[in-house]
């Protein structure tokens, strides 16, 4: 008797146990930035709402990268949830690796998320990933230094005027550079860059055929354009400047101008920061004059749900909380509208709380300007702006922008990177059966 | 004279030395500095040595944000595991080589040594499959073996070469004396070869705790060690140096501290043999 009821205790002990393990939890691997981080801050909301625990990797960009890339093709399952980009995402879509993110709840509002956005993270019409904050790129600039060049910075400026502009800018005795941008070897750093300069001098990765275009006067016109206003006006080593190296440069006061994502808008305007935050105004990107397509780029960074996990259930349910409405309206009651992630919602920007952030307006006028579709002037069979949504794109970009990076630092010319970046990607586009 | 020569040349050499070791100690010293810095003061320029004003509050976000412990912990255990783990096996080996070589020896070891020349990323997705089939993934056993088997041609090469230095006529007294082989090791290689193998495990738990290929692609949350941790402080898109800075300092600070503390026994190792 005494077994038996002994027995039973340890039975009914090892059930309790048994749940208790098995209490639901999610795992999702992000981006160490500072949207991803203030969410991670409020996830505590989410399990008093489910029940459902959520562990967090945070890892750097390009290393997350690689480590959801592994998981999701070996289908190791480590991941119920991962922060992927716009380039991912319609590719690994197609490729049966995400679960499709339908079926969401009418108050989530799946019309509410900006049709560019949507549009990136979908294939064949497919939503795979919801955006957690979305972004362009564009102008910020010094309002004193601009006043102090007897220059009037337009809403929509051209190449040429802000050449002029950084060349009136610079002070090279106050340590003054009229204008930053990105020079940096890497698909998403430098790459990104120049590519989206190329389309707003009506440059192209591919023709319709899928042949490269380095070899077109287009290409030639717009490096030797930002090669030489970067030598006139831009720091000096720009070659190895990403966004951090202009952040900090900028936060400074060290540069009049510098193109770059809308989210540094709220970077170089926190006073804590930055030494500039009252002096920074904003433009649309600019273009060359008589091009009709900006420089401006369109991403985001979304969530997304990998096909091997055994919780898609509980992945949807976080997805659909992280990126609300509700959520927005969470983050904008604590810290105020200035932290909410931007660039996602059509209803954020209708919110006139939000309209009277500074840069919101230039924010969803760069976005809305941005389409995926039709990224520069002469037709391209590929979808993205700055980079072309096929998985070798970013193998070969990055050995492209290594090119030109060798061209900022003086080691060659203009035409020799041109010249092997169309070598080069011939080769490999052959090589990969294009 | 020649007394005030030497007196001199020893002053250079002292000065020399520190200057060496300050130029390779900079970047910890600075990453150090920059831990008590506001983000601001971590990008100021000209940039800021010591007259800042000094602030705890990277360390108490970072505390706040990350269960430091854990991963902690998990970095003790990976290390720990994989150089004990990695001695074990390498200890008769090195024996083997040491005193009883084959002509196929040097060969051995030097195969061995090649291994290391493979890069990592070239085995990431075997090694990844086998993880999954095995359920190994995120755990520290999986991880401990790992980091073993990378190690494994170090720990083998550095006890081989003490071995080396130990008389044969030793062994060979204890083994007319009637030592078995497991007591010729234990008992009296081993003892003698303790200098050489205090070196090899220093060293090894120091790669092992710094390794950061495997340990941030094989782990997610239950096995992440400090390398995961640092990871998660990196951002290209956003300034927090000063973050990264004290997570980087959490993370070295107990290998910097065991070091400090057996540095005579890691010099006496690593130049073991060198003065024959």
């Amino acid at each position: 008797m005494y077994l038996r009821n002994a027995l039973r205790a340890a039975t009914a002990m090892t059930f309790v146990a048994t749940a208790a393990a098995h209490a639901q939890s999610i795992t999702i691997a992000t981006v160490n930035n500072g949207d991803m981080i203030r969410m991670q801050g409020y996830t505590d909301k989410f399990t008093e709402a489910t029940g459902i625990d959520v562990e967090w990797v945070t890892l750097e960009e390009n290393v997350l990268r690689q480590r959801v890339t592994t998981d999701i093709t070996t289908k190791g399952g480590q991941f119920d949830i991962m922060t992927i980009g716009m380039y991912e995402t319609p590719i690994w879509g197609a490729n049966g690796w995400l679960v499709p993110l339908d079926g969401l709840s009418a108050e989530y509002d799946v019309d509410d998320i900006l049709p560019a956005m949507r549009n990136g993270l979908s294939n064949d019409g497919t939503l795979y990933a919801a955006p957690f904050y979305g972004e362009s790129s564009m102008v910020m600039y010094r309002t004193d230094l601009m006043e102090k060049a007897g220059l009037e910075m337009p809403d929509a400026p051209t190449w040429q005027f802000i050449r002029e502009a950084a060349a009136a800018m610079t002070d090279r005795e106050n340590d003054i550079n009229g204008i930053c941008l990105r020079g940096k070897a890497g698909w998403g750093e430098g790459g990104a860059f120049i590519t989206v300069t190329g389309n707003s001098f009506g440059a192209r990765w591919f023709d319709e055929d899928w042949k490269p275009q380095f070899d077109q006067p287009e290409w030639n016109e717009a490096l030797t354009f930002f090669v030489d206003m970067m030598n006139e006006s831009g720091p000096a080593g720009y070659a190895t400047n990403g966004f951090n190296e202009n952040l900090s440069l900028f936060q400074q006061g060290k540069c009049g101008m510098w193109i770059d994502a809308t989210v540094a808008a709220s970077f170089v305007t926190n006073p804590d920061d930055s030494t500039v935050a009252d002096k920074v105004g904003f433009a649309l990107a600019p273009n060359s004059e008589g091009v009709d397509k900006r420089s401006n780029w369109l991403w985001a960074w979304a969530l997304a749900i990998p096909a091997g996990t055994e919780q898609a259930d509980a992945a949807k349910q976080f997805i659909e909380w992280a990126t609300s409405k509700d959520y927005i309206e969470l983050v904008a009651e604590s810290e105020g509208w200035a932290n909410v992630p931007p660039g996602a919602r059509t209803s954020l920007y209708e919110n006139p709380n939000y309209q009277e952030v500074p840069f919101a307006k230039m924010t969803l006028e760069s976005i809305l300007s941005a389409d995926p579709n039709n990224p520069t002037v002469k037709p391209v069979p590929y979808v993205g702006i700055q980079f072309a949504a096929i998985p070798e794109f970013a193998g070969i970009a990055t050995q492209v922008s290594q090119e030109f990076s060798a061209v900022y630092a003086g080691q060659q010319t203009v035409e020799e990177a041109l010249e092997k970046a169309q070598a080069f990607t011939t080769e490999e586009m052959e090589a990969a059966g294009y | 004279m020649a007394r005030t020569v030497t007196t001199r040349r020893k002053s250079l050499n002292t000065v020399l030395a520190w200057a060496v070791g300050l130029l390779i100690f900079f970047p910890i010293l600075w990453t150090i500095l920059t831990s008590f810095k506001t983000e601001a003061q971590a990008i100021a320029s000209p940039p800021l040595f010591l007259n800042f004003d000094w602030t705890l509050e990277n360390y108490a976000i970072v505390q706040e944000r990350s269960d430091y412990m854990r991963f902690l912990w998990n970095s003790v255990i990976i290390a720990g595991g994989s150089t004990v783990l990695g001695v074990i096996i390498a200890v008769p080996a090195a024996w083997a080589m040491a005193f009883v070589p084959s002509k196929r020896t040097k060969d051995i070891l030097l195969w061995m040594l090649s291994t290391k020349m493979l890069p990592a990323v070239g085995v990431l997705y075997p090694i990844y499959l086998l993880f999954i089939r095995l359920g190994l993934l995120d755990t520290r056993g999986g991880l401990v073996v790992v980091l073993m088997l990378i190690n494994l041609p170090i720990i083998v090469w550095m006890l081989y070469t003490y071995f080396r230095e130990i008389p044969g006529e030793i062994l060979e007294a204890a083994r007319m004396d009637g030592a078995t082989l497991k007591e010729e090791i234990l008992y009296v290689l081993t003892p003698m070869a303790i200098p050489g193998i205090a070196s090899t495990v220093l060293l090894n738990f120091i790669l092992a705790w710094n390794e950061a290929f495997w340990t941030l692609n094989l782990t997610a949350v239950d096995a992440a060690p400090l390398t995961a941790f640092i990871a998660s402080y990196s951002s290209p898109e956003g300034l927090f140096f000063a973050k990264l800075s004290a997570a980087s300092t959490m993370a070295i600070a107990p290998i910097l501290i065991l070091g400090w503390f057996s540095q005579k026994q890691l010099v006496r190792g690593l130049t073991f043999g060198a003065v024959k």
